[in-house]
């Protein structure tokens, strides 16, 4: 669809004004999963496994029930048995039965009058462990003779006699990647390995969970779906998702980290044991990063075959990740990912989902795409560099476009990537003139956005102003973003719409603020409940003027009659039709439930300037430059707020962050101080382009934001010490002691 | 462990409250005073987003004990605005954007002022620097930087 098919000007879309919550997030007022109290709350403490692998032989908590204060403790004999899957992961996953799987698994739960006296309790709850074997590294896991973590975990996917941690096996592709490779004049191989790293949301997770003897009950809690919340708690639990009300908090970052559950129904089986009393229950920060998900670790090998013209002719992907000790590592969305970019005659995928004793893995932003990227880009990039090609000519050669059979399948409809190409390449930072030890990496990176489940109402207040209630819970910005598009539709001023997000009893089944959806799906349901309650105050207009409702118009805010033969009345507005509405027909609403279709993927190119530091090995950002599709950037400070973040994070992972586990199979590094995420005196100002190639499924063209900038940085920063020392990383972090031994053994020869 | 009273003054009220040793600055603030806007991320000192003042100094309220804040004067972010006018800090943080989720926000600001109160002109390296116990892991920290400076220049005319 050529661009100008979609309107291109609007009124309010695309316009920077305040958040509506902006007051309350500047004065402290609002508040978070932890900032809520209710009567008569008791504090809970968990008690988690100090061992990688174990089995537990006893949980003793005769102590801590002595202790004056506390109320109720529970163990997983305190939960039904439900029968394998999702809700027996999720429930192993809440609180280990027979063994400990990772070191930080909850294996008791107390609840006391005060957190104090909760974790004294605690640590009077004495359990004696079995130590068992156990196993953290990825390729150690995969091998025929790792500690099994689980026998029988494996599906119908793994051939019989894979290793026994395999559970998952996915082979795909298309073409004939033999012929390709023979075709080809250069073909390389690459292995490359990436360290689990966690979101690193600043708010740890928290809850006050309340549960009654008649099994129903309530929850205040910080997440990026609270239906999943209710769904996931009900089926841990065995209670009926109905009876359980949970109101999302506002939520203090979640990266897809907070779309599961964690601890959650330990709260509510608390509750339940200690006479319905509410309990609150917040993580501290070494048992978020110990207990909570953080992303996978890979292992990749990945083979492309290219014309001395720099044309690719085949590739393919060996892609092993772990997950944790749980199925749901996101290998397959990583495959799906890997070769996106680019046009490609022959590719062929396969991946293993592999059990580890390390925490569940949760989503992470564009969850296994990083990792994909970091393999393809940093070989794509060596191998275009020994053509002597440059890198966006190189990508715009083969960059997918409208019509390409993409590589995992679907044919692509209207995308941006090669705008997003020439956007880079227009860019002043590409004039920028390095000096020595100074390096310029470039990267593409993709991610498929998505719609899900989405249920919107809005109504008309009786002065013409409009309520909103979504289920998508607001992380950065998306209240802002909705009431633009709905003041913009209804043809009111942005101020005049108020977005909330509800509880679960207020809407249908929403799904969570995740996979880039908030502002596509929610939004485009928002949009079709605001046409909905327009035909609706169009039929009224019609009524009272004896016309056909089709001879009504609604334009700027007002029903008007529709060209000369509708009849001459003058316009009704919005404010006069609802001030009128009890007497024409009752209230005025709209809504939507459903799975809005039209999703549009998103493309971006990043360019990095980094300086290394000879001496130490230490990186420097010097520059970063983010270029993404964003389809329509309706409230663009909060896209340019989604690349730069998504960048910083990236960069994070690129340089800093691992998760470290020592022989003992326990995580090294459980605070900020050793699991060191980017601080403002390691950054420059993140460069922004917002590229806008309107998607055709959206009313306003939005394709997602949230999700693609974080896949670029991990290849574009290696890329970027590539061009500065000559040394190509294989493995991140690219830490300064790991890059620093890569120099002194270049020096040495 | 018997409680220690403890009288202080919070962003400019005297406030008495009982306290346990073993109890942080943060704890007291947030569930005996039911200041709430101070946040916990880390309970190390290694996020800032706990930060308040004490008798003028920047601190980590994760690493103070509530027993510590007898006779002293604590000014956290619901004291920022006065008498509902915002702090151009607050205004210029809404106004540019510089939070997403804003969970690290209470503590930005908190520490911004103090970087402000002390120097009126700071450089952006030196807004790095000051900030960098301040962890924000959704905006890069770029539209905060930004803030800043841009409410050090409104306020200094
Ligand atoms: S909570 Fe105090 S520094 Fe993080
Ligand atoms: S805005 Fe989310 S941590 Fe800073």
């Amino acid at each position: 669809m050529p661009k100008d098919e979609i309107k291109q000007t609007f009124r309010l879309v695309g316009t920077r004004p305040d958040r509506p919550d902006g007051l309350d997030k500047v004065t402290g007022r609002a508040r978070y999963g932890a900032d809520f109290s209710a009567p008569g709350m008791l504090w809970a403490s968990v008690v988690r496994s100090p061992h990688a692998h174990a089995r537990i032989k006893k949980i003793d908590a005769s102590k801590a029930l002595a202790l004056e204060g506390v109320k109720a403790v529970v163990t997983r004999a305190d939960f039904p048995e439900v029968p394998a899957g999702e809700y027996w992961d999720l429930q192993e996953n809440t609180i280990a039965g027979e063994r400990a799987l990772y070191d930080g698994h909850a294996v008791a739960a107390v609840a006391a009058t005060s957190q104090l006296i909760a974790h004294d309790a605690a640590r009077l709850i004495e359990v004696e462990y079995e130590i068992l074997p156990h196993v953290t590294d990825v390729d150690e896991a995969f091998k025929m003779d790792a500690p099994v973590i689980r026998e029988g975990a494996a599906d119908y996917s793994v051939p019989e006699g894979s290793p026994p941690n395999v559970v998952k096996v996915l082979d795909f592709g298309r073409g004939d990647v033999e012929a390709g490779f023979a075709s080809a004049d250069l073909v390389k191989e690459g292995h490359y390995t990436t360290e689990a790293t966690h979101q690193g949301y600043i708010e740890p997770h928290a809850c006050v969970g309340q549960l009654g003897s008649d099994g129903k009950g309530e929850m205040w809690v910080c997440t990026q779906g609270h239906w999943y919340i209710r769904r996931m708690c009900a089926g841990v639990l065995g209670i009926e998702a109905a009876n359980l009300r949970v109101t999302a908090s506002e939520i203090g970052g979640g990266f897809g980290g907070k779309t599961t559950i964690f601890m959650e129904p330990l709260s509510l089986a608390l509750s339940r044991k200690s006479g319905g009393r509410p309990v609150k229950l917040v993580m501290s920060r070494a048992e978020v990063l110990r207990a909570t998900g953080p992303t996978a670790s890979a292992s990749m090998d990945v083979k492309i075959g290219m014309t001395k013209d720099g044309k690719l002719t085949a590739a393919t992907a060996v892609f092993r990740m772990q997950g944790g000790a749980f199925t749901g590592s996101p290998v397959d969305a990583a495959l799906n990912c890997a070769f996106a970019c680019y046009e490609l005659p022959a590719v062929h995928h396969l991946g293993y989902d592999i059990l580890a004793n390390r925490p569940k893995a949760a989503a992470y932003r564009a969850p296994g795409a990083p990792m994909a990227a970091f393999a393809v880009e940093n070989l794509l990039d060596e191998m275009w560099g020994e053509l002597g090609l440059d890198p966006l000519d190189a990508r715009m050669m083969n960059a997918a476009k409208e019509g390409t059979k993409s590589s995992y399948g679907p044919t692509f409809k209207r995308i941006g990537f090669e705008e997003t190409l020439e956007a880079a390449k227009a860019h002043k930072n590409l004039s920028v003139k390095l000096g020595p030890n100074q390096g310029r990496g470039v990267a593409a990176g993709f991610w498929f956005n998505y719609n899900g489940d989405t249920s919107v109402s809005l109504a008309v207040a009786e002065d013409g102003t409009a309520q909103v209630s979504v289920g998508t819970p607001d992380i950065g910005g998306s209240r802002a973003s909705i009431a633009l598009m709905v003041a913009e539709t209804l043809g009111i001023e942005y101020e005049d719409v108020r977005v909330s997000v509800v509880e679960t009893g207020a809407l249908g089944v929403n799904e969570p603020t995740h996979g880039s959806r908030a502002t596509f799906a929610t939004g485009k349901a928002a949009v079709e409940a605001a046409e909905s309650a327009i035909k609706d105050m169009c039929r009224r207009a019609a009524k009272k003027w004896g016309i056909d409702e089709d001879a009504v118009e609604w334009v700027d805010g007002a029903a008007r009659p529709a060209g000369p033969n509708a009849g001459k009345f003058p316009p009704l507005s919005i404010v006069e039709i609802a001030a009128k509405m009890s007497s024409t027909g009752g209230p005025i609403a709209g809504h939507y439930e459903g799975n809005p279709p039209g999703v549009g993927e998103s493309f971006g190119t990043h360019v990095v300037d980094v300086e290394v530091d000879p001496e130490t090995g230490r990186t420097e950002i010097l520059r970063y430059l983010v270029v993404q599709d964003a389809g329509r950037a309706i409230h663009p400070s909060y896209v340019e707020g989604q690349y730069q973040g998504g960048a910083v994070q990236g960069i994070g992972w690129a340089l800093n962050e691992e998760y470290v586990y020592g022989a003992d199979g326990r995580l090294q590094n459980p605070v900020f101080l050793d699991y060191r995420i980017p601080v403002a005196s390691d950054l420059p100002m993140i460069d922004t382009v917002i590229v806008e190639v309107p998607n055709p499924g959206h009313p306003y063209g939005v394709r997602g934001v949230g999700e693609t900038g974080i896949t670029p940085p991990l290849p574009a920063v290696a890329n970027a010490i590539a061009a500065a020392t000559g040394i190509r990383m294989h493995s991140l972090p690219i830490s300064p002691s790991k890059l620093l031994a890569a120099m002194n053994a270049k020096r040495k020869g | 462990m018997s409680k220690i009273h403890v009288t202080t003054t919070v962003n400019g009220d005297t406030v008495e409250f009982l306290a346990d040793p073993r109890e942080t600055l943060l704890d007291c603030l947030r569930d005996k005073l039911g200041l709430t806007g101070s946040k916990e991320g880390c309970g190390t000192g290694d996020c800032g987003a706990c930060s308040v003042t004490v008798d003028g100094v920047l601190v980590s309220s994760c690493l103070v004990l509530g027993v510590e804040a007898q006779g002293k004067s604590v000014t956290t972010i619901e004291g920022m605005d006065k008498d509902g006018e915002l702090h151009p800090l607050q205004r210029h943080f809404v106004e540019k954007a510089a939070l997403q989720c804003g969970f690290c926000t209470p503590g930005f600001l908190v520490a911004a002022k103090a970087l402000l109160d002390k120097n009126p002109d700071p450089t952006e390296t030196e807004v790095r620097y000051w900030l960098a116990g301040n962890l924000c892991r959704c905006t890069g920290y770029d539209k905060i930087v930004r803030a800043v400076m841009d409410a050090a220049a409104e306020m200094r005319g």
